[in-house]
């Protein structure tokens, strides 16, 4: 090829390159923007609210649409306390799970199960929620709930937590099914991560006759905590904001309970009910406001976790 | 066949297709409430069969439908709430009632069974308040002698979502409850005192089915077709009635529209022997200037249609058509406010 021709190749090839090199790039800010824009939108919307009600929004438990007296502290709660409950029940199956297809299952069952797993992650939420209120509610009503109630209402601290009517639904049962929900999410990427651990490090502590309960605590664990960390995380995040499944199943009631078993509101399912039909600027605003809290509550605590995490593996490089 | 008759049919043919090609050029959008959904959808069907205009409505909420119609995003909005005068005025609207309904409490209570519950307005209030708690509660028992009531807790199940049907029941509440009225009012979404809320008719349906010893209300259709138990209601002259068309019609019968400025009227609590305490109308809202002629005039005819054609189908479907004497009134508005850019009116 002569020279001329090869600068020309070149030199198309250079534009191309400048050419992908933006598209990238702006694709890559785009989402920058999106998120950026969202927010702005979200305070924009918000204004009417927040002058209204200023700081108090968050500690009212007042939800009056008729008075336009309006307070975040319900679904707040719903929300955080909805999402811890999924999690505590999440996490421990999870790790169950993965444990026993990564360790203990016999090799043809690991296929069936994980694309089980796999499957149930893909099921639509309204599916969940539909099977939580007409299946689950039910069942939980007559043979949980009563048992409950009668055991563990009257004891002291934790007793207030289980008293009341058995309705089936509620702040419990949606925690339950949020925790159904997750639990694929949180298994598939502990298992992914238990599955890249080499071979080696758990024959050694193997040859060192470890139990596997301790190689999976000592070893497997700790090598992969990043990764089930990030598993738990993704998971925390659908909890807090899944909006169908909760909204069939919390109660949606504006009401502050100690009970886990009275209804409640989460912020998503707060959002869902009402926003069609909210009339008037003031309502519409602190709807707005809702979500705009719900981005924060999810940012923070995504922040928390990666600082969380961040502490863990610092520390570790100073101990070993 | 001969020649000429095939001609005849071709030439048929021919003007029926083209007929039907103009006609598709139109299409009618509306948008709102949700109780009037399944009426709305089975007069547009039939009215495309016959005229070959399609009718397009979505069942958004009543809120949305008003908002869409103040944005003219729609050719008509509808709404459970009717809009008062001075909000119409603002917004340059007219509104006429489209179809009626009622809102029945329902319970599920083992042992008590369909209409054998009597309630009258105090003790449904009292019971959504909170303030009467137990089902053998001596104020549900003296209205109920004879009656087997269990020492349980009354569960309160209400709509979750804003509703028209909500406001219907609670602007019920508030015209027999003064305590009611102070302490909660009247509107599509309220803070409820008690209970746990449930999404749409159907949420409501499921909860009161599922959750024993409860108390919840719904659109009549909605408890006929889950066969609920219903309760009977004491109206204004203090008989008590059961929710079936017959006490519906004669509370719209008793209602006065033609003194209610813009159509602003509740069929709450009517007088009359029979009437059944909480009916309501759900209404139909229009752009007095319409920059569209053409169309708005198409949305008047539907509804003329509707109002001629559509009774026996919403009774069919569990609904009270509007009496001829409302009918008229309301052509009469029609003309009288409906009209386009050189404010000529439209329906003639």
């Amino acid at each position: 090829m002569p020279t001329f021709l090869r600068e020309v190749h070149m030199k198309r090839h250079n534009l191309l390159d400048i050419l992908f090199r933006n598209i990238t790039r702006l694709s890559a800010f785009a989402v920058l923007v999106l998120l950026v824009a969202i927010i702005v939108s979200l305070i924009v919307g918000s204004v009417p609210s927040i002058k209204t009600f200023g700081f108090q929004f968050l500690t009212s438990a007042e939800w009056d649409p008729v008075t336009n007296e309006f307070g975040a502290l319900v679904p707040i709660v719903g929300t955080l306390i909805t999402s811890a409950i999924a999690l505590l029940i999440a996490i421990p199956v999870s790790f169950g799970i993965a444990l026993f297809l990564t360790e203990l299952s016999p090799r043809w069952l690991r296929r069936p199960l994980g694309i089980a797993i796999e499957l149930l992650a893909g099921v639509p939420s309204i599916i969940y929620g539909m099977w939580g209120l007409f299946v689950f509610a039910p069942l939980f009503a007559d043979y949980v709930q009563p048992w409950l109630i009668e055991k563990l209402g009257p004891l002291p601290i934790f007793g207030p937590l289980f008293q009341g009517i058995p309705m089936g639904i509620g702040v419990l049962t949606a925690g339950i099914i949020l925790a159904i929900m997750v639990i694929p999410f949180i298994a598939s990427v502990m298992r992914d991560v238990f599955e890249v651990v080499p071979t080696l490090l758990k024959e050694s502590a193997y040859g060192l006759g470890a139990t596997t309960w301790e190689v999976m605590w000592q070893v497997v664990l700790p090598y992969t905590k990043i990764g089930v960390a990030g598993g738990i995380m993704l998971g925390l995040g659908r909890a807090l904001g899944e909006t169908m499944a909760v909204t069939f199943v919390i109660g949606n009631a504006h009401k502050l309970s100690a009970s886990l078993l009275m209804p409640g509101n989460s912020i998503s399912s707060a959002l869902a009910n009402e926003f069609n039909e909210a009339v008037g600027e003031l309502y519409t605003s602190a709807l707005v406001e809702l979500g705009l809290i719900l981005f924060l509550i999810t940012f923070i605590v995504l922040s928390l976790a990666r600082y969380m995490l961040h502490m863990l593996t610092k520390r570790e490089g100073s101990t070993t | 066949m001969t020649k000429l008759n095939r001609f005849l049919y071709l030439f048929g043919l021919a003007a029926s297709v083209s007929l039907a090609v103009d006609a598709s050029a139109i299409n009618l959008t509306g948008a709102g409430a949700t109780f009037p959904y399944p009426i709305y959808a089975k007069w547009a069907d039939t009215y495309k069969t016959q005229t070959g205009i399609s009718l397009n409505y979505q069942s958004i909420g009543s809120g949305g439908g008003i908002k869409q119609i103040i944005a003219r995003t729609v050719d008509f909005g509808a709404s459970d709430m009717p809009l008062k005068l001075e909000e119409l005025e603002k917004n340059g609207l007219m509104q006429f009632p489209a179809v009626m309904g009622g809102v029945v409490p329902v319970i599920n209570v083992p042992g008590v069974a369909a209409g054998q519950l009597k309630l009258d307005g105090k003790v449904l209030a009292d019971i959504f308040l909170g303030k009467i708690t137990k089902w053998n509660d001596p104020a549900l028992m003296a209205l109920n002698v004879g009656t087997k009531l269990p020492n349980e807790t009354i569960t309160v199940v209400h709509r979750s979502d804003g509703s028209g049907t909500t406001f219907i029941f609670t602007n019920y509440l508030s015209k027999v409850s003064p305590e009611w009225k102070s302490a909660v009012g009247e509107g599509t979404a309220v803070s409820w005192k008690a209970g746990t809320g449930g999404k749409g008719n159907e949420g409501v349906a499921s909860y009161v089915q599922r959750i024993k010893n409860s108390i919840g209300y719904v659109e009549y259709a909605y408890a006929l077709q889950n066969k609920m138990t219903y309760a009977q209601l004491k109206n204004h002259d203090g008989q008590f009635v059961k929710p079936d068309d017959s006490s519906f019609k004669a509370a719209a019968a008793n209602a006065d529209w033609e003194k209610a400025p813009g159509f602003y009227e509740l069929l709450t609590n009517e007088p009359g022997k029979e009437s059944w305490p909480i009916t309501g109308a759900t209404f139909i809202l229009m752009h007095k200037k319409q920059d569209k002629p053409e169309t708005a005039k198409e949305v008047l005819k539907f509804f003329d249609w509707a109002y001629v054609n559509g009774g026996k189908m919403a009774e069919a479907l569990d609904y009270v058509p509007m009496p001829e004497k409302v009918q008229k009134l309301v052509r009469g508005a029609w003309k009288a406010q409906v009209k386009d850019n050189k404010g000529t009116a439209i329906w003639k």
